[in-house]
């Protein structure tokens, strides 16, 4: 037994592998896989389907609209993924995209390209650290903790910016613009991040450590993991991610703005969802919130194309809807496996 | 070992802190309106409390339901949505006078929250995401209703229900205090409530002891949705006009505030409502009194971060484990 059980907290969390598969009954099986490979596979039915049915949908143009036309907030997903597994939430990413967008500009506009890209990463972290503290150490509730995080993280924004009146801006031709600016480079550091950190879950001990905690934080203390330690990480990592993503988005748009970010943790959250991650945590992937990610970056293209009378309060309500029936779907897919 | 000596000592702190946790709340309000007071006498002007309670009322009704909801171990996040809802319909049925108007916007809130109850009651999903999906998609729906647009209300009874006087005192508030009973006795002195509180307290043994369970959730979250759809009315009724992209936007955030500082653990299994009452008291008066000195809005919000955080942690239940 002894053998067993070690190799089964070592290994990268998968139930199915965690027992010999032939025992598990098909339709387990069946609800594993499509848990885990839905959103994939719904994304690639959704764009197949566009496609064939459109003449501009598949043009280049369009399509790097959908990969980087939101400014990076695909990275507040892939901060939430980490946090969402270790059975947590973070609702301040909105408000740290905020902030991090203000302090990058400030940086930017100050001192030159290395102040705009150190200070929101310095105080992202910081502030994750915070969150993180009140949580593993103070045994708060992430989400009380993050939804001051997120009452404090917008108010310190506008502090600096004095109520949103003092709107910094990002010196064209600077290096700080460049990260920002035109498709391949913003497009490269997504890439990069996502792949580090589906590297980072998936193959390393601190990933394991965050699934196992997530699956049974009781059963992971016992064990010997630091758990503490790993939990102050994940929101410091969520933290950082969420400022980064907001000075990156700065550059981008070239100012500051202190209006934006409200409500992009609830997109994020949606996203990880979507993508396969169990909000109970324990187990989830970042291949999974990419293809989440993707997935309501297209419906919210195909709608503003094909629906655009209709305006943003149309994507809304399909977004609510789609969120609804993708929720219900895991649920049942969850009780086939006997995860709940 | 001197185990009398320590045993008194450590009964002491828990008395202390059993009598902080369950009156902190009142006496930092009654702390807080004094400071209010000194610092500037005009704060006792009929004129500024009756602005502070038409602005708290709102806050009120929906951290009654809220209350409730997070008694069972459940938040609802979709009130603020409902409440733009509920602001779409208003002026859609005033044709059929005040009451056949009130029915419609009610059930509509009743039936929002019947969604997010059957989710969380029968599919088990949990709260935070079903909530979630009806906070994003209602909104929507409320401004494709309206047109993406505002409109003007100019009902007299919507407009009496929002910014009317009865015996001196708003006419929503005394809506509210009656909320406010109702609930206190739902919770307090009716089966309904027991149950409410065990299921929060602990699901599993509330399903084998054959409780309920899955009515008692979808009643709870009904409430909420028609108590968030009764503040929408009265939000109409207060600004003369019905725009959902702006009414009741972060209610959901200030209700789960003045419940968490009411003192109701956000783990179930307790529902404080005159706690909840002074939490949302609290919150207002501290943003007013932070107004008043001009002191401004982004630290305003970091104060009341601080003050959640402080809350939460003094409410927590330790030694216990």
């Amino acid at each position: 037994m002894t053998p067993n059980v070690a190799q089964s907290t070592a290994l990268p969390p998968d139930p199915s592998k965690a027992v010999d598969p032939a025992t598990v009954p098909l339709r387990e099986r069946l609800a594993s896989q499509l848990q885990r490979r839905g959103a994939p596979a719904v994304l690639v039915l959704v764009v197949a389907i566009a496609s064939v049915n459109s003449s501009t949908f598949p043009t280049w143009g369009n399509i790097s609209t959908i990969l980087v036309g939101n400014n990076f907030v695909w990275l507040l997903a892939l901060g939430m993924t980490f946090v969402i597994i270790t059975g947590g939430i973070d609702l301040s990413v909105g408000s740290m995209y905020a902030l991090g967008g203000v302090l990058g500009a400030y940086g930017a506009q100050h001192s030159g390209s290395l102040m705009a890209l150190l200070l929101p990463l310095a105080v992202g972290a910081a502030w994750g650290t915070m969150q993180g503290l009140l949580v593993a150490r103070a045994a708060m509730a992430p989400f009380i903790v993050t939804l001051a995080g997120l009452l404090g993280a917008r108010g310190l924004m506008q502090a600096i910016s004095n109520e949103g009146g003092t709107t910094y801006l990002v010196p064209k031709n600077s290096f700080f613009a460049s990260l920002g600016s035109g498709t391949w480079v913003p497009l490269i550091i997504l890439a990069v991040l996502f792949a580090l950190g589906a590297l980072l879950l998936a193959r390393t001990r601190f990933g394991a450590t965050l699934t196992a905690m997530g699956g049974n934080e009781n059963a992971a203390v016992l064990m010997g993991l630091p758990v503490a330690r790993a939990k102050v990480l994940v929101y410091m990592l969520s933290g950082t991610l969420a400022a980064a993503a907001g000075a990156l988005g700065a550059a981008r748009l070239q100012s500051g703005v202190t209006t934006i970010g409200v409500g992009y943790e609830l997109t994020a959250i949606a996203s990880v969802v979507i993508g396969g991650t169990l909000l109970t945590g324990g187990s989830g992937s970042v291949g999974g919130t990419l293809s989440g990610v993707l997935l309501l970056g297209v419906i919210h293209n195909l709608i503003d194309s094909n629906f655009s009378q209709y305006g943003s309060a149309f994507t809304d309500t399909v977004n609510g809807g789609f969120l609804a029936v993708v929720v219900l779907l895991q649920t049942l897919l969850r009780r086939t496996q006997h995860l709940s | 070992m001197s185990s009398i000596t320590w045993g008194r000592a450590t009964l002491d702190r828990a008395r202390i802190r059993h009598v902080l946790q369950e009156y902190g709340v009142y006496a930092a309000l009654l702390l807080l309106f004094l400071v209010a007071v000194t610092l500037n006498t005009s704060f006792l002007s009929v004129g500024n409390m009756r602005a502070q309670l038409l602005q708290v009322t709102p806050v009120l009704v929906v951290a009654l339901g809220m209350a409730l909801v997070i008694g069972t171990e459940g938040i609802d996040l979709s009130v603020g949505a409902v409440i733009a809802l509920a602001a779409a319909i208003v002026p859609l049925y005033l044709g059929y006078g005040f009451p056949g108007m009130l029915v419609v916007v009610l059930l509509a809130g009743a039936a929002s929250g019947a969604v997010s109850g059957t989710m969380v009651a029968f599919a088990r999903v949990q709260p935070i995401v079903a909530t979630l999906a009806l906070m994003i998609g209602l909104r929507g729906l409320a401004n494709i209703i309206n047109g993406n647009a505002g409109k003007p209300v100019t009902d007299s009874t919507v407009a009496a229900l929002g910014t009317g006087n009865l015996l001196g005192i708003p006419v929503m508030t005394w809506v509210a205090a009656g909320g406010v009973a109702l609930v206190g006795l739902l919770v307090r002195r009716t089966t309904f409530g027991r149950q409410l509180v065990a299921i929060g307290d602990n699901r599993q043994a509330s399903r084998l002891a054959g409780l309920p369970v899955r009515r008692v959730l979808v009643t709870v979250y009904v409430i909420s949705g028609v108590l968030a759809a009764l503040a929408g009315v009265m939000l109409v009724g207060y600004s003369a006009e019905s725009d959902p992209s702006t009414v009741g936007l972060n209610y959901e955030l200030s209700a789960i505030t003045a419940v968490v500082v009411g003192g109701t653990p956000l783990t179930g299994g307790r529902v404080r409502v005159l706690g909840t009452v002074a939490g949302a008291l609290f919150m207002q008066l501290i943003s007013a009194v932070l107004q008043q000195h001009n002191i401004h809005q982004s630290y305003q919000q970091i104060i009341e971060a601080a003050i959640i955080c402080f809350a939460v942690y003094a409410a927590q239940e330790r030694g216990t484990r």
